[in-house]
């Protein structure tokens, strides 16, 4: 469980989503016969416009949706990959269940901890990379293994990690 | 055996539907639904193959379809496939819809006509965005081919199936946190009865299938029960069975057999696993995911792989993933790692599994640290004992002391090491890690 608090939403940010993911909602609303059994869906064309889930987007969620905003919230804390925090440009997620524990895991997140200075959950600081542990992705004969962003990357021992990390830093 | 599940995967155009149908795709329900099948009839053939659900329950596909009401009450059925695969260790499910979708849909498409069901969903976990967008182009192409929507194959039947992606919980893999989730609420297991296939998604009848369970359908259906149930050790063990293997063997990696393939050969037969990496011997084995009871190397000997098999070692098969360890692993840290995984996934629902979980990692964690204390061994024994066997809504707790209390009671000497002499009988602290 994770028990991330909302980040205050700066002045300016977008409480209305463009009209694009509104047309994407309007379509996920016409697949389930009720307007909850879209939150799910509608927190990810959220995630998608903006990055992260501020507390007006949530909120703007409950107002399509018709749900109480104390619900949305509910969900949001309950599910790990909605993220309730800006997140860094690329999002690297290292599997440390069984497998990839027992094909040496832990080494990868000791070596994002000399090279960049964050450990799990945290962002570097020019914001390029945010580290994320994760439970097992089903990557496991391929282990350990490990996503950026929404792709896999595995098997990934130190090395390959160091030349992920070194494309990644010189990425414009 | 030959291949069934895994037969098309290593094709070049698997994924699409048209090497799908190249390869005698869709027959199966050509064959149902221009030949005058009752949905009745696909259930009778499913329950005579002797399928049993690939999930983990093992509890046979065509009883469990057969328990939905004959009358509604004018509620609609749903489908869901599950497709949550996020038991530790589990890597089938990923292959099947990543690398043939089409013959998870057929098989969706005619479990949802045997249910008399209008509207299917297919709950993925979250991180496989891959398996979400070849999914959903696979759905596109099913529909544009006449397979999906309305009037299919000019039966009258009607069938839409939505891709819906979770956001990363693994208690949503359990059927009525699944169903829960689906609903938009938070995957929290509810109190059976009632069943889903009485009151299940949106207070409607709901049967929830794995993946590789309605991959086995089209076969089913195309080649005959009895060809299925020839397939297997047994009659109570039918047909072909994926295997996930992964840890300290020579090569992990997704291997289909017939239901029953001994755990030995599974590890050091030519076929399979070609043995344990560099020569080392097995000290463990989990063989059905993070919930399973761990193994000795003695009682891997004489172990067939199926339902009633690894039942009768005191263990589970589950999801089929057998996950080795090597004699240099420390068991206190593999525990602890199992653990840390169930610590995090409860749900918090329950007093016994949300206080239990973190309190077993938090004396694993002492006891590997060094800092544990003689009587934490039983300590152990005594919190698992406390959590489950009935106390909590799912059997998420049960699966959760499956680890520690399996490894207490087999590599008690090594808890024992670990409390007196502050360190690890293995050898250097956290050999598991290097």
């Amino acid at each position: 469980m994770t028990h991330t608090r909302y980040r205050i939403a700066e002045a300016g940010e977008p409480r209305r989503f463009p009209p694009e993911a509104m047309a994407r909602i309007e379509k996920i609303l016409t697949r389930y016969p009720t307007k909850q059994a879209a939150l799910l869906p509608v927190l990810w064309v959220a995630q998608e416009t903006w990055g992260w889930i501020s507390k007006e987007a949530a909120e703007e969620v409950a107002r399509i949706l018709e749900l109480p905003p104390s619900h949305v919230d509910g969900v949001l804390t309950f599910y790990t990959m909605y993220h309730l925090r800006p997140m860094g440009r690329h999002v690297l997620q290292i599997c440390t269940s069984i497998s990839c524990h027992l094909a040496g895991a832990q080494r990868l997140i000791e070596r994002c901890r000399e090279r960049l200075g964050v450990g799990p959950e945290e962002t570097t600081r020019d914001g390029r990379l945010s580290l994320v542990e994760v439970e097992c992705i089903a990557g496991c004969d391929r282990a350990p293994s490990t996503m950026v962003d929404d792709t896999y990357h595995e098997p990934l021992d130190v090395a390959a990690l160091d030349r992920l990390l070194d494309r990644l830093s010189q990425e414009a | 055996m030959e291949p069934v599940l895994t037969a098309r995967i290593g094709k070049p155009d698997s994924r699409s539907i048209d090497g799908y149908l190249a390869d005698g795709g869709y027959g199966a329900l050509r064959k149902v639904l221009t030949g005058g099948w009752t949905p009745e009839q696909v259930t009778e053939e499913v329950k005579k193959s002797g399928l049993r659900g690939r999930g983990g329950a093992g509890f046979s596909a065509g009883v469990k379809w057969g328990f939905v009401p004959k009358d509604t009450r004018g509620k609609p059925v749903y489908l869901l496939c599950n497709a949550d695969e996020s038991e530790p260790g589990t890597f089938k499910d990923r292959l099947l819809m990543e690398r043939d979708p089409h013959q998870m849909i057929e098989g969706m498409i005619l479990a949802a006509y045997a249910l008399k069901c209008r509207t299917a969903y297919i709950y993925i976990r979250g991180e496989f965005y891959l398996g979400a967008r070849i999914l959903n182009e696979a759905l596109e192409e099913a529909y544009a081919k006449g397979f999906l929507g309305e009037n299919i194959l000019g039966s009258g039947y009607a069938l839409d199936i939505t891709v819906h992606r979770g956001a990363g919980a693994y208690i949503c893999g359990e059927e009525t946190g699944l169903i829960e989730s689906l609903e938009g609420k938070r995957g929290q297991p509810r109190i059976k009865p009632p069943f889903p296939a009485v009151s299940g998604v949106f207070a409607a009848p709901t049967i929830v299938n794995n993946v590789e369970t309605l991959c086995c359908v089209p076969h089913i259906i195309g080649r005959g029960a009895e060809w299925f149930a020839k397939i297997g050790r047994n009659e109570k063990n039918t047909g072909p069975k994926l295997y996930c293997l992964s840890g300290h063997v020579n090569r992990p990696g997704v291997y289909e057999a017939a239901m029953g393939l001994q755990l030995k050969e599974l590890i050091f037969g030519d076929a399979y696993g070609r043995g344990m990496k560099d020569g080392r011997k097995v000290k463990a084995v989990i063989p059905g995911g993070a919930s399973a009871n761990m193994l000795t190397a003695v009682e891997i000997e004489d172990c067939p792989l199926d339902f009633d098999g690894v039942a009768a070692k005191g263990s589970m098969l589950g999801s089929a993933a057998i996950i080795v360890m090597n004699e240099d692993t420390c068991i206190v840290d593999a525990a602890k790692n199992l653990s840390k995984f169930f610590s995090h996934e409860s749900c918090g629902q329950c007093t016994p599994c949300r206080e239990g979980t973190p309190w077993l990692y938090q004396v694993l964690s002492r006891i590997e640290e060094g800092e544990g204390r003689v009587e934490d061994v039983d300590l152990l024994a005594r919190i698992c004992n406390q959590m489950a066997n009935g106390m909590t809504i799912c059997v998420f707790a049960d699966a959760a002391i499956a680890p520690p209390l399996s490894s207490v009671q087999k590599f008690r000497d090594e808890y024992q090491y670990h409390v007196e002499q502050k360190r690890c009988l293995v050898g250097a602290k956290a050999l598991v890690a290097v």
